[in-house]
């Protein structure tokens, strides 16, 4: 009892020694729980009628109506599959980046290393809006450069941002073009930290640069691999809704529609903030278990974990 | 047994050497197929931007400028539309730059001290948002509650907190501001206000430089709270007017036919090429700058906490 008070006391010493330390944090915290933590409030819309006029408190409570409505329209399934397989396929392109690192890693410090890995960088700069453009621009079937390129071996171009079928290899392709760079940095700074006796050590043994890679520097990726992957994972459904909003077409848009993109569309387009959130939260909840279910995996398997 | 040893290393080193001359030639032959891969429909943007544009569809155009002319520049000038939105996208950039990094980088050196008390507690509350948010309509809903709908102020505050820099700017603190001399200058009488400013800061240089770039180039691309937030015109950024360019191409809707039809419908497909340089380059411009605080282990910091 007396060593709690005591503790407490000096608790409150502390608090107040420091707090200048509380000022330096009262601005973030101050926009988060404004802009992050009313709007989580606000879900409650999800489970409610909501009027406009009667605000979030006033409006009749619906239940699960909305819940039930998204489950039971044809655009779930469709949009789910459509989240997840853009998703899954981004997935599947994760280890570029590290292979790039690899290779990066075995160029010599010159001019040419520096002169690839700001190249590499650059698309990254790009935004979403020029990138679309610009995929515009070059995928067109009768005046791009694809179309061109079709045209000189006499070949009949595909009409690439008009493909429903092409539309995920589109989107993860070109990603994987404007941001592998980018997504290497890490990788790259993790292997400048391997310490440089472990090589030495290795070709005394007579190790090839290939086994290096494998037996020194493939394992020294893993942990941040590891974590990089399970924040991946997390976002599973949380696919960006820029690129695939700008993307969109009435040609591709029966593979092109996605949870978030639809989110926008019945909430702000079609003002029906109820049904909106509801599917909103749906997409959150996945996420979030997503998440907490792949870092226990994580943790079990390879003792890497965000918390 | 030992006499051998010496030998079989040489024979091994001797294989491995021509394996390893194979490997590093394999290395450069594939880095330099992805260089032509990365730099080459950046470069034919350029050249297309100054060539005319029948040469382009026509495929005339590869390796240089075909009919060369600056019409989808002198083009620009006439729009004056991107030009507002060129300033105001200026604007929202050093404006919301200068906020987040007064926002981030002091809430990140506070919670990167261990004396901190509730430390666990505000961590926590920080990175919450990180996995958990009201999504688009109560955010939405909070922003027009707040008035900050369609106003300059909706581009520049309220997502400034971003939990991400935070967490790297904190971990930068805990690994590169030794422990001791808060203790020093707590004996000198210096409060944590003046410490953070006067001694904090100036060593802090790399990570400050790495975050005004990445939120700086957020804020340069950013085209979704635009979209959501902004109705009048006169506000818009220039991703939202670069849409209307590149994507919708309104600009050549309500153009009509005839020979003045054509002329409009070739400058509107010339201007798509120039206004992508000009959009562009400024903010690749800002990197090489920035570039050589990546090497200092800031982004590895990020992953191992």
């Amino acid at each position: 009892m007396s060593s709690g008070q005591f503790s407490t006391g000096r608790t409150w010493a502390q608090v107040r020694r420091n707090w200048g330390l509380y000022v330096l944090l009262f601005p973030a915290v101050i926009l988060t729980l404004l802009f992050a933590y009313k709007p989580m409030y606000g879900v409650l819309i999800a489970f409610k009628d909501y009027s406009p006029a009667s605000g979030i408190g006033g409006s009749p409570w619906a239940g699960l109506k909305y819940f039930e409505k998204f489950f039971n329209s044809y655009q779930f399934s469709a949009t789910l599959k459509n989240t997840l397989v853009i998703s899954l396929y981004s997935m599947v392109t994760f280890p570029i980046p590290i292979m790039l690192a690899l290779m990066v890693n075995q160029m010599r410090p010159n001019r040419f290393r520096r002169f690839f890995q700001t190249v590499s960088y650059m698309p990254h700069f790009i935004s979403t809006v020029v990138m679309v453009g610009l995929m515009l621009i070059l995928f067109s079937p009768s005046t791009g450069l694809v179309g061109n390129l079709y045209n000189l071996f006499g070949a009949d171009p595909p009409d690439l941002m008009g493909s429903s079928a092409l539309f995920s290899s589109v989107y993860v392709w070109s990603d994987v073009w404007q941001h592998v760079g980018w997504d290497s940095i890490i990788f790259i700074a993790a292997l400048s930290a391997v310490d440089p006796s472990l090589y030495e050590a290795a070709t005394v043994d007579g190790a090839s640069r290939w086994h290096k890679i494998r037996y020194i520097d493939i394992p020294m990726l893993m942990p941040t691999a590891v974590t990089l992957l399970i924040l991946r994972v997390g976002g599973l459904l949380g696919v960006g809704f820029e690129k695939v909003y700008l993307m969109q077409n009435d040609l591709n848009l029966p593979s092109s529609e996605i949870l978030s993109t639809y989110v926008y569309k019945i909430g702000l387009l079609s003002s029906q903030y109820s049904f909106s959130s509801a599917i909103n939260l749906f997409n959150t909840i996945i996420n979030f278990i997503l998440l907490i279910i792949v870092n226990q995996i994580s943790k079990k398997v390879s003792e890497n974990s965000l918390w | 047994m030992s006499e051998l040893e010496p030998v079989i290393q040489q024979r091994r080193s001797i294989r491995n050497r021509s394996s390893d001359w194979v490997m590093e030639f394999g290395v450069y032959i594939v880095a330099v197929l992805f260089l032509v891969m990365l730099i080459y429909p950046l470069y034919f943007i350029v050249i297309a931007s100054f060539s005319d544009p029948s040469a382009v569809a026509n495929g005339r155009v590869w390796f240089f400028p075909s009919g060369f002319t600056l019409d989808g520049y002198k083009e620009l000038l006439k729009h004056d539309n991107i030009w507002i939105g060129y300033r105001n996208t200026i604007l929202y950039t050093v404006v919301g730059t200068a906020i987040g990094l007064v926002v981030n980088v002091s809430a990140a050196y506070a919670l990167s001290r261990r004396d901190l008390v509730g430390r666990k507690f505000l961590s926590l509350f920080f990175i919450f948002t990180m996995f958990f948010n009201g999504g688009l309509i109560p955010t939405f809903l909070t922003i027009r509650d707040f008035h900050l709908y369609d106003t300059f102020l909706v581009m520049v505050l309220p997502f400034s907190v971003v939990v991400f820099n935070i967490i790297v700017a904190r971990t930068f603190f805990q690994s590169s501001i030794p422990g001791d001399l808060w203790e020093a200058a707590q004996i000198d009488g210096c409060g944590n206000l003046r410490y953070f400013t006067l001694v904090v800061l100036p060593l802090s240089k790399a990570i400050i430089a790495v975050l005004a770039l990445w939120i700086a180039v957020g804020y340069w691309n950013s085209f979704f709270n635009a979209l959501i937030y902004l109705k009048n015109p006169n506000l818009y950024p220039l991703q939202l007017i670069l849409r209307n360019i590149l994507i919708t191409n309104q600009m050549q809707s309500g153009i009509g036919t005839g020979e003045a039809a054509q002329i409009a419908l070739r400058l509107a497909s010339m201007m798509r090429y120039s206004v992508i340089i000009v959009a562009t380059v400024p903010i690749m411009c800002i990197y090489p700058f920035v570039q050589k605080y990546f090497n200092q282990g800031v982004m590895i910091g990020a992953v191992k906490e």
